[in-house]
């Protein structure tokens, strides 16, 4: 009797833990940020100028380039994961399924700063050399492709991310996939669907819901990842319509940016920013939950 | 209209799940516009034989398939398979309409398919088709709502509306009435003796009373092999072989 009481609290005060050590997080960002909060108010999060030595703290560069970096990212990596997910189930041999989701799957264990280092050493001088110079010669009348090419920058950052988010996307778009009965399927190619017809009319439409919760989750990693996006990113708060330009996001200023923060205001703006960003992704990934949860509610043909 | 000549056959057909052989050399005719019931126990290759004829056997990776299956005399295998199915439509053990998909659009969902856009002439079909299908009375109301929201038996009628209209000539249905309970199944059933005069339809049924009450001619398979097939009321009255006078009387199975 009393061996089993003992287990059960004890894993109950593990997990008690996480409760007290998320509160704890949030409370201290709450404290710290409270100076930058009570100082800016609501102006914090809308003012574009971010320069410590004047002593003006606006956090809108870095929410611009943490919003703008993860949608460029979901916008690549997208159509790449849910593409590589209906290979794997809809159209790969049995044989070859096994080692290519192993694959995908090895490229989320890559430690973030290899892949910024890849950033800067492949990336970015490609970019820079290659890429940049043709969209700005070709389609440098578009804002979005302006300027000269840094090769780091809002577009290097997208890209990185895209890579980095890219397996998450993949292999939770295959679980979803894998969950569409295969009645669903037999009941299009009945139809005289083509593969791509019934993929686009039976499965996609089955799974969507799971299929908007793979993006809200790639999209909450790619929110919060630092290291390799503060590797290529340039770290400059400064908001342009330009992709090739420098920028900055939440996570690399304040990665960037807490050793030299003198100053009671500095810091906590620099908390501030923090409490911003993880109530997007905290937000971000409670969608993203619920998304992929709605999934095992479909109504199911009885 | 009343041809009663052989629409569909196969001859010498085989068919295997990877090594496993399930069907074993079965040569069997349809005739048109007549509904002919296969009958067996569970696991004999009825579901088999019925997916050879639509090609969907194939699409299973493992399988594959040997012999000869015809279509009005030409070989279905000498077809565009995608084409194959729109003239040979198939109706599931259960039934499968599409989830995210309202009613009317789970009915044109084939024709959409085939590029019709004309909302007018879609809705249009799709009327005539859930009357076909006997579920015009109890849906007309709520043609924007899901088809999910219907009971197993509207499912199943849904299921044939959508089937009927892309136009097909043949009606595979495997089980239809097997998840349904008996009122769902007698209005299947009265359905298939209405559509009968204008498709050929081959009912699958592990259920002998059914077969005798809804079909012109009954097939018994066992083990793979055809072991009978001929006019139902002879089938069921005086059977040639043993081993469907077993099966008939409940011998086994
Ligand atoms: N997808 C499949 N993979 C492997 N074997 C199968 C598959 N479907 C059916 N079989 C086998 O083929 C034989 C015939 O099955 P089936 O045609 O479904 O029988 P029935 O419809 O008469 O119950 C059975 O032995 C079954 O185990
Ligand atoms: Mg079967």
């Amino acid at each position: 009797m009393s061996a089993d009481r003992i287990l059960k609290w004890v894993t109950a005060s593990f997990a008690m833990i996480v409760v007290v050590l998320l509160c704890g997080i949030g409370i201290m960002l709450l404290v710290k940020s409270w100076p930058a909060i009570h100082t800016f108010t609501w102006h914090f999060p809308l003012t574009r100028l971010w320069d410590p030595v004047q002593g003006a703290f606006g956090a809108l560069p870095f929410i611009y380039g943490t919003v703008v970096s993860s949608l460029l990212a979901l916008m690549m990596a997208l159509p790449l994961g849910l593409g590589i997910a209906i290979f794997l189930v809809e159209l790969c041999p049995d044989r070859l399924k096994g080692t290519i989701a192993f694959l995908v799957e090895l490229l989320a264990a890559i430690p973030s700063v290899i892949y910024g280092l890849w950033g800067i050493f492949f990336l970015v001088p490609w970019l820079r050399e290659t890429i940049e110079p043709w969209c700005i010669e070709h389609l440098g009348v578009v804002p979005l492709f302006e300027g000269p090419p840094y090769g780091i920058g809002m577009c290097a950052a997208g890209l990185v991310l895209a890579i980095m988010i890219l397996p998450i996307i993949a292999s939770i778009s295959r679980d979803v996939l894998e969950t569409v009965p295969n009645d669903q399927r037999e009941a299009a190619l009945a139809l005289g669907a083509t593969r791509w017809e019934m993929i686009r009319t039976a499965v996609l439409p089955y799974g969507r819901s799971g299929l908007f919760g793979a993006c809200f989750l790639g999209l909450g990693r790619a929110l919060g990842e630092t290291m390799a996006v503060t590797m290529v990113i340039g770290n400059r708060p400064e908001i342009s319509t330009s992709l090739f330009h420098p920028a900055a996001t939440m996570a690399s200023v304040v990665a960037n940016e807490f050793t030299e923060a003198t100053g009671e205001l500095y810091l906590s703006a620099l908390f501030g920013i923090g409490l911003v960003l993880l109530s997007i992704t905290f937000l971000v990934n409670l969608g993203a939950r619920w998304l992929v949860l709605s999934i095992g509610r479909l109504p199911q043909g009885t | 209209m009343d041809d009663h000549g052989q629409k569909l056959s196969t001859q010498h057909l085989q068919a295997w799940f990877g090594a496993h052989l399930a069907l074993k050399e079965v040569s069997i005719d349809i005739p048109g516009n007549r509904v002919t019931a296969i009958i067996g126990p569970s696991g004999c290759g009825k579901s088999t034989l019925i997916r050879c004829m639509n090609r969907m056997h194939e699409t299973i990776p493992s399988a594959r398939a040997a012999g000869a299956v015809l279509l009005d005399g030409r070989s279905i295998y000498q077809q565009d398979p995608v084409q194959l199915r729109r003239q040979v439509g198939m109706i599931f053990q259960k039934p499968n309409p599409f989830p995210t998909m309202s009613i009317i659009d789970n009915v044109t969902a084939g024709l959409r398919l085939n590029g019709l856009r004309d909302r007018r002439r879609l809705e249009e079909i799709a009327a005539q088709c859930l009357q076909k299908a006997a579920l015009w009375e109890e849906v007309k109301d709520k043609l924007r709502y899901p088809g999910a929201g219907l009971s197993g038996g509207q499912q199943q009628r849904l299921c044939i509306a959508r089937a009927l209209a892309v136009n097909p000539e043949v009606l595979l249905m495997d089980e239809p009435c097997s998840a349904l309970d008996p009122i769902s199944t007698s209005k299947i059933e009265e359905l298939i003796h209405e559509l009968r005069a204008h498709y050929t339809i081959v009912l699958v049924t592990h259920n002998m009373q059914q077969a005798a009450r809804a079909s012109d001619q009954t097939a018994f398979m066992y083990m793979g092999r055809l072991v009978e097939c001929g006019e139902t009321r002879q089938v069921f009255t005086t059977p040639k072989a043993q081993q469907t006078e077993d099966y008939i009387t409940g011998r086994f199975g």
